[in-house]
This record gives structure tokens, sequence and C-alpha cells, in this order.
């Protein structure tokens, strides 16, 4: 298979391969998770269960004062991550063409620039937490293969895009044939370990703001 | 013109001042990438060339690449170059047609085994018996293996020659095939392009004349010297490129500026070629410097590699219709599994026998 065979199929036949499985999956966690129902709630409602839910989800990826309480060092590495990673993947002028040959509409891309220094501030990120994760005992002790792999995963669709755009190592062809084949194996990875987060994290945050909303309180 | 005649000799014939032939030789050691001090040498080597016997055999072509061969540098030195080799067989320029015209391609075979080159311009069909093109009675496949067989080298002009082309792109009615499958015994050069640039044409020519040898080639058989580089890293719009311009559409402010044509769909990032330096229309521009994307012509499956107006960042098949049928998918298999669950927790509620103070007792 030729370098060009090979962007081609990653543009085609991959792409379609590993959105259905990442649709599938995801689908199927979120749906098994609210058809697998919650134990009857007898205890008399204090409030509604919906709005709380959507607050919730919206709230709990503010920061708040409370959460510091193991150090700054986590949090502002992941928000770094997720923040870099999140405008890279959705405001890059060349992410929407995929997003808009996917969904059918597009929206405005910020410019290169800031996309450059998102994308470095989310390498940066993930690097740190890695980093920290190998020197500290602790998180070294709890941390296990999916760990490591997941952050790989992750790790490889911004470096192969930021060596993309920067000629770094192989010709463009095969540099962007890696870059799309390094997100759809994060595709495919995602709904089978802890990233199914990127989706779960949602039904989650939803149950526990409903169920605080049950009981009339803030969650 | 007598074939015994040098390239020195006959350029002199026919009024090329040696300021002119100097000129070329300077030109030719440039686009080849070779240092000034080569021009000496590929002056002397060229002098002295003899002209080698030439047969240009088309097969499932549309004469295109001819066109730009015969026409775009006319009347130039390096048209004279062509001029200079002994083109003994090519349908459209020769006069003879029939049988004498066939008779010169086995003649020269006969005549100068191991020392003529081979040109050939289009696929090579091979299914059902490779009826889809015959010449005198006489398969391409058939003609391609005997011309060849006693050629010195074999030089593919244009991406059908070289990878199949338009005749191999899907379904690959006729089983087109490049050169390349069929000739395995000889050096192949592939100089591709739809069509290819006729300087490129003609270098290759000249390299092979002046040094006897065939250039340095890449992993698609295609001249280092003229596809070293892609489009993209020799685009005068590549900055727009590294600054995040586009034009979105051919008529929008980013395609009045001459921005970047990445969006619209170019395969400059992915395509080897010399347009941008060389140029076409004697210098005068390319298709880029015209407002239009590239379109990748001289890589393999071209025409098979998505639409030419979709940007190399969009997807390339349908999607969208995957994604629905894997949530329709998604959504029936864990409602399933997520009521299956549900049954078993009540099958097992129910089935559930409270221990009371009495049992413990026993």
């Amino acid at each position: 298979m030729t370098s060009v065979e090979l962007l081609h199929w990653a543009r085609g036949p991959g792409l379609q391969i590993s959105v259905a499985i990442f649709v599938l999956g995801m689908v199927f966690r979120v749906a098994q998770n609210y058809f697998i129902g919650r134990d009857k709630n007898l205890a008399e409602p204090r409030g509604t269960q919906f709005g709380p839910g959507m607050q919730t989800i919206v709230r709990r990826s503010f920061f708040h004062p409370g959460m510091n309480y193991r150090g700054y060092f986590t949090l502002i590495a992941g928000y770094a991550f997720h923040l870099g990673f999140l405008i890279t993947l959705f405001f890059f002028s060349q992410h929407i063409d995929l997003f808009r040959g996917i969904l059918g509409f597009g929206w405005p891309a910020l410019p290169a620039s800031v996309i450059e220094l998102s994308a470095v501030v989310g390498i940066a990120g993930l690097v740190a937490v890695m980093v920290h994760r190998i020197f500290d005992p602790v998180r070294r002790f709890l941390s296990d293969f999916q760990d490591y792999f997941t952050w790989l995963v992750t790790l490889l669709p911004l470096a192969t895009g930021y060596m993309l755009i920067h000629r770094i190592g192989l010709p463009f062809t095969e540099m962007l044939a890696l870059h799309i084949l390094s997100f759809e194996l994060l595709l495919v990875v995602a709904p089978f370990t802890k990233l199914s987060h990127m989706v779960t994290i949602f039904t989650s945050r939803w149950y526990n703001g409903a169920i605080a909303g049950y009981k009339g309180v803030q969650s | 013109m007598p074939k015994d005649l040098t390239l020195g000799e006959h350029l002199r014939r026919q009024g090329i001042s040696r300021r002119g032939f100097l000129k070329f030789c300077a030109a030719t050691a440039s686009m080849m990438a070779m240092p000034p001090g080569m021009i000496p040498v590929v002056a002397a080597a060229l002098e002295k060339a003899r002209r080698p016997s030439v047969v240009y055999l088309s097969f499932q072509e549309c004469t295109g690449c001819l066109e730009s061969l015969t026409r775009s540098h006319s009347p130039s030195v390096e048209g004279l170059i062509f001029d200079a080799i002994s083109l003994d067989y090519q349908h459209t320029l020769q006069a003879c047609a029939g049988h004498f015209a066939e008779h010169i391609r086995e003649e020269i075979i006969k005549q100068h085994p191991g020392e003529y080159l081979v040109l050939v311009d289009g696929s090579i069909p091979l299914k059902d018996g490779g009826q889809y093109s015959t010449i005198a009675g006489m398969t391409n496949l058939a003609i391609l293996e005997e011309t060849a067989a006693h050629a010195a080298a074999v030089i593919s002009i244009g991406t059908c020659a070289s990878f199949g082309g338009i005749p191999k792109a899907h379904p690959n009615p006729t089983g087109a095939v490049p050169v390349t499958d069929i000739v395995k015994n000889k050096p192949v050069i592939n100089v591709p392009g739809c069509p290819p640039i006729p300087t490129v044409i003609t270098g290759v020519l000249a390299h092979y004349l002046t040094f006897g040898t065939i250039p340095e080639l890449d992993d698609f058989g295609r001249p280092l010297a003229f596809y070293g580089d892609t489009i993209h890293d020799r685009c005068y719009r590549r900055p727009f490129y590294d600054q995040g311009k586009f034009a979105k559409t051919f008529d929008d402010e980013g395609a009045r500026k001459g921005w970047c044509l990445f969006e619209l769909g170019c395969k400059g990032p992915t395509t080897y070629n010399a347009c941008a330096t060389t140029k076409w229309n004697q210098g005068t521009s390319f298709p880029i410097e015209s407002g239009h994307p590239c379109l990748g012509c001289s890589e393999p499956d071209f025409w098979d590699a998505g639409s030419f107006y979709e940007a190399l960042s969009a997807p390339a098949a349908d999607v969208s219709k995957w994604a629905g049928a894997a949530i329709a998918a998604g959504a029936v298999a864990g409602a399933g599994i997520g009521l299956k669950s549900m049954r078993k927790r009540k099958e097992a509620a129910q089935a559930h026998d409270p221990v009371t103070v009495d049992d413990l007792k026993t």
C-alpha cells in the first residue's frame, strides 16, 4: 500500500469504520446506562431532577475554590490539556472541514496562531500529567496499563498534528495519514476505555445533579 | 537528418548558436539540480551525443501528453533536442501509416537492439486478452513486450503510462495497468503528470543523452530532480497556509487576495511535481497561480483519491450514513442489554425470599 493509498483509506473507509465504532460504542454505553435504570426513590421529592442535572453538567466544568485541596498542579495541567485539546479539535479550520463533511454544517475557525498555542498547551498539559504520574509514588502505584495507553492514544493526534503543520519527520502525505489514523485509533479505543468519559461524563454529571435536585440541594 | 551526426553538429546545422546551446546546457544542469561546474560536462556530452532511435508507443491515452510535449516549448532549443533524438515511430507525428509504420518499428528493433529508447504514452489493457486497445492487429501488451524486450530503457510519459491513470480509475473496465507492471527487466523512468511538464520530459531525455544512464529516481520511479519536492513545498501561496489564511470559495475575499487553496481541495501537499518551479506555457504560470487547486495529477490513482474540490482534511467517503446506522445499532444494543439487566434485577427481587427472625432461630 502506498502512502497515497493509505491516506485515501484513512480519509474514507478508515474514517467510516472508526466513526461507526465510536458512535456505536458511545451510544451503547449511554443507552445501557439509561435503560439499566435506578432503584425507585421512595423519599418525598424536594425539587426537580432535569434542571439541576443539566446545571451540574455545566457547573462542574468550571473551577471551584474548594477543588484545590490536592494542589493546583493537577487542576492547572488538567484544564490546560482539556482546553488545548478541545480548542485544537473543534476550532482548527481543517478540522471544521472534517466536521462539515460528517455533520453537514460547520462553524467559524480560530486563527492559526491561536490553534498553534492551544495545541502546544494541550501537549504540555499531557506531558506534565504523565511526568507527575510517573514521579509521584502514589499515582505510579495506582496506574495500570490502560492509564498509559489512553495517555498515548490521546497524545498521538496532537503530536502528529503539530509535526504535520511544522513539517517535522515524515513527508506531508505520510504524516497526514498518520495524523488521521491516530485520531481514528482514539475514536476506536474511546468507548472501551476510561476515555469514554468524553461522553459518559455528561450522563454521570446529570445523574449527580438530578439526585441532588431530587433532595432539594445543590450538587 | 542523417543519423550519424552528433547532436552538436545537428544543432549547428539548425542555426543554433554556441551561446544558445550553452544556455540550454546551463538550464538543463540547473533543472537536474547539478552544480554549475557540471555545465561544461553536460555541454561536452550533449555535443558528442549521437541521436538514439526513439519509439514512441501510444496506448490507452488521450494524446494530451504529446500535445504538451510538441506545443508548449516550440520553437525553443528544448524542442530541437527533441528533434535531435531520432523519433522514428510515433503514430500521430509520423508521415507513413499502416504496414509501413509498423515495419519501421520492427526494423528499429532489428537494427538497434539494446540502443533505442521506448517512450510509452498511455496504459495497457489486460482484461479479456487485452482486446480493448489494438494497433495493426496486435494488442498493446504484445507491442510493448516485443518493443521493450530489446530497448535500452523505457520512459513512461504521463500518468496513464506511469501509474495507469484515468483508464485504470475505478472500475477499470479494461483492466488497465502501467508500464511497470509489464516491463520488469529494463530500466523504467516514470514521468507522470496529466500531462507532464514538457521541460521535464526533455530534461529526462537530456539526462539520458548526457550520461547514458537513467537519473536518480524516487520510490515511484520518478526522477528526483523534478519530483523531489511537493507542489506545496514550492508554492508561492505557502505562507498563507502557514498563517491559516484560506480561500473558502472561488470568488470570496480570500480567493481574490490569493490565499491558500487547501480548503478548496488543493492536493499540492501530497503531490510531487515541478509545476511550481518550472511552470507551464513557457514559464507563464501553473494551475494554483491561475486560482485553481492542484489536482495531484502526477500521483498514483489521483482520479480515485476523492473529489478534486474536497479538502484533504475532509472525509473521502460518506461517513454520515455509517454514523446514523451506528447510532441506531448502539441504541438498540444498549437498550436491549440495559432492559435485560433491569428484568434480571426485577426477577431477582421477586425471587427474593425475605429472611425472618424465625428463619434465624432455626
